[in-house]
């Protein structure tokens, strides 16, 4: 191995797949079988950290950033003046291997720029993952890009080696990905999406009655959006996701906010600051739809298209609904316990089966772990006590805010005049 | 009548043994020390309870009729984390589990329980992080070998995660704190115990030990790792909250080769 070239493209090429948000390496269900290596039944393991705080769990990396494609909100766009590399197969595999013996990861996050067209950019990403399936007998995660445009052929392989595809939409909107990717086609993107849905389907269904159908795709899709490129609201890109959720059983959709990475006039302008409040309460609103019951028209909607960047969506939703409360801890069913401020998931199941022995009271409520300086305005639990709540909404909202100590507030760093 | 303090061997087994003689000679209990940590109380008698292998079973039989497997492994996972004064709240929760009708694994209302599920998360979260930061390197004798310090002694509870995964190359992962290790030879895990060199390192790759190209790939992935970072995007205190400090000097990454 010529380490010295090898570490040249992998700084370019690391650096170039660096704005794929998607890290996660579980939910498959590909066990280590005959001694072979690695595994990835369980969850997913973050083996490190970068320092702006996202996890490292895959060895993520294009194959080669020369691209055909001129897209604005993309560093590999052909018209950056930047330095191209290109990994040889061989050379994929062997730093996934190495660097999986020595458990620095999960897996294998593989995507590329479209150096020919789709159908030889897809075809040299499955035979990568062929190679670690089938000569290097490996078991860890991988996670392949499709390429737009790939023909259903290739889609219906990637996925017999792939434990999750992906395909970028990129840009939430129709109208967006035309002014900033004019060389896209929107139907490009979906079609490899619909053929990995459907293939999954049919393989669920007939390894419910075949025992040896190979898995394929087995930790499914994700997507990702580029966030606060285009002007979208926030309504439009909850509304995309949530089209993918229903339609396309998408495992996840990813929020990225953008990162200007171009001097374009359509483009927010150099060093224009990462939405990262943003890209939270998307992340946010998202967990509240596939894990706490809300539909997305509750949150946003043509009367609210835009999320509350100073609390929280399900504090917001709280504060807009407040017919729904207080509601009582001890006799609540789960679906209401779980809209109440300040309580999450965990919270909700101790609550359960904590009060099937006593009914809970502010002392066991504060073991048990509830934010408290959200939650007392919207409960009443087995105690004499409670917090007045017949604030009005905006009077709840600021005392909130001001007994809760975000990560997000700044410091305003004010002396004040008189000290 | 005064309590007792009871001191042990500092084995699992010990502890159970400590139950057992508070039931069999029915003992108000103030509080349980392994013996190389006990002190003398002055208004508390002590009383050094012997590690008895069958009394240790029996104890165990009597909970595995009561709590449920995972209320079990609570327990281990609970005297796995070596914190001062554990013994005495799995004391509690053990006679709590033994008093009630009915199973109270999840009664996070009963202190001493409460206590159970908030050690077992912390012990969770370092089997989670040693799972995670382990690093091994590549010995001369095609050894893939790990160093490990971690808070709570999760060695014993890492060793499947490892088997199934690395089932076709050999290592060992070795705790330095605790001075055993686990070695897996292509066919089994066993606990080991060894003499170190001092200038073995935690990162690094001494010639003497360690395979020609193994520093190159330290090397590979600190370029890696250098390069995911987006400088626009910097959070260290959502860093540091992820890779505490004390973790950095066995972390490939983080840590300028010794």
């Amino acid at each position: 191995m010529d380490f010295d070239r090898i570490k040249e493209k992998l700084s370019i090429l690391a650096d170039a797949a660096k704005y794929d948000v998607s890290c996660s390496s579980s939910g498959s269900k590909r066990k280590n079988t005959n001694k072979g290596l690695g595994d990835s039944s369980g969850m997913g393991i973050c083996h490190s950290y970068t320092e702006d705080g996202r996890c490292v769990s895959l060895l993520k990396i294009l194959l080669t950033n020369h691209c055909i494609f001129d897209c604005a909100y993309c560093v590999t766009r052909k018209s950056n003046d930047i330095k191209r590399a290109a990994f040889k197969v061989q050379e994929v595999v062997d730093l996934t291997i190495s660097f999986y013996r020595r458990n620095y990861i999960e897996g294998l996050f593989l995507s590329s720029g479209i150096f020919k067209d789709a159908d030889t950019t897809m075809e040299r990403l499955i035979q990568v993952a062929k190679k670690l399936r089938e000569e290097e007998n490996f078991n860890g995660y991988i996670h392949l890009k499709s390429i737009p445009g790939a023909s259903d052929e290739l889609m219906r392989e990637a996925g017999l080696y792939a434990d999750r595809l992906s395909v970028n939409i990129e840009i939430p909107t129709k109208s967006g990905l035309k002014l900033l990717a004019p060389d896209k086609n929107h139907e490009d993107f979906m079609k490899p999406m619909k053929k990995v849905k459907n293939e999954i389907i049919q393989y669920k269904q007939e390894s419910r009655i075949i025992k040896s159908t190979p898995k394929y795709a087995p930790a499914g899709q994700s997507t990702q959006m580029i966030v606060g490129a285009t002007g979208e609201s926030d309504r439009d890109i909850m509304y995309t996701s949530n089209f993918f959720y229903k339609n396309y059983q998408m495992r996840r959709v990813y929020y990225s906010g953008y990162v200007p990475v171009a001097n374009d006039p359509r483009l927010p302008a150099l060093g224009t600051q990462v939405p990262v409040l943003r890209e939270n309460r998307l992340y946010q609103t998202d967990w509240l739809m596939r894990f706490y019951g809300f539909d997305v028209r509750e949150i946003l909607n043509n009367d609210y298209p835009h999320l509350d960047m100073e609390i929280d969506p399900k504090l917001s939703w709280a504060l807009r609904n407040r017919e729904h409360f207080p509601v009582n801890i001890n006799r609540a069913d789960k679906s209401m316990l779980l809209r109440i401020p300040g309580v999450g998931l965990k919270s909700v199941n101790k609550i359960l089966q904590a009060r099937k022995f006593r009914k809970l009271n502010w002392e066991h409520l504060k073991k048990i772990g509830i934010a408290l300086n959200r939650a007392q305005y919207f409960i009443t639990c087995d105690s004499r006590i409670w917090e007045k709540n017949d604030y009005s909404s905006d009077r709840l909202k600021q005392i909130i805010i001001q007994n809760s100590a975000s990560k997000f507030r700044k410091d305003t760093g004010q002396l004040s005049l008189f000290s | 009548m005064n309590g007792f303090i009871l001191k042990y061997d500092g084995s699992f087994e010990g502890l159970l043994c400590c139950v057992f003689e508070a039931y069999h000679q029915k003992l108000q209990i103030l509080d349980i020390q392994p013996l190389d940590r006990a002190a003398d109380q002055l208004f508390a008698e002590s009383l050094e309870v012997n590690t008895d292998v069958q009394k240790a079973s029996r104890v165990l039989k009597a909970l595995q009729k009561k709590t449920s497997s995972q209320g079990l492994l609570r327990i281990k996972w609970t005297f796995l984390s070596e914190l001062p004064g554990m013994e005495i709240q799995l004391f509690r929760a053990i006679r709590y589990i033994f008093a009630s009708e009915k199973p109270v694994d999840a009664d996070y209302s009963e202190d001493s329980i409460l206590y159970l599920a908030q050690t077992i998360k912390k012990v969770g979260r370092e089997k989670h992080r040693m799972e995670a930061f382990v690093r091994f390197r590549l010995t001369h004798d095609g050894i893939y070998f790990a160093l490990i310090e971690p808070d709570f002694n999760v060695l014993p509870i890492i060793s499947r995660h490892f088997t199934s995964r690395y089932a076709d190359q050999e290592w060992i992962i070795y705790d330095l704190k605790r001075g055993f290790g686990l070695h897996y030879d292509k066919n089994s895990t066993q606990f080991i115990q060894l003499d170190l060199p001092e200038n073995v390192g935690i990162s690094g790759a001494p010639s003497e030990y360690f395979a020609n190209e193994e520093i190159a790939f330290q090397e590979l992935w600190q370029a890696y790792f250098n390069n995911v970072n987006i400088k626009s995007r910097v959070n260290t205190r959502l860093h540091l909250q992820h890779v505490p400090r004390r973790y950095w000097k066995y972390l490939t990454e983080k840590s300028s080769f010794a």
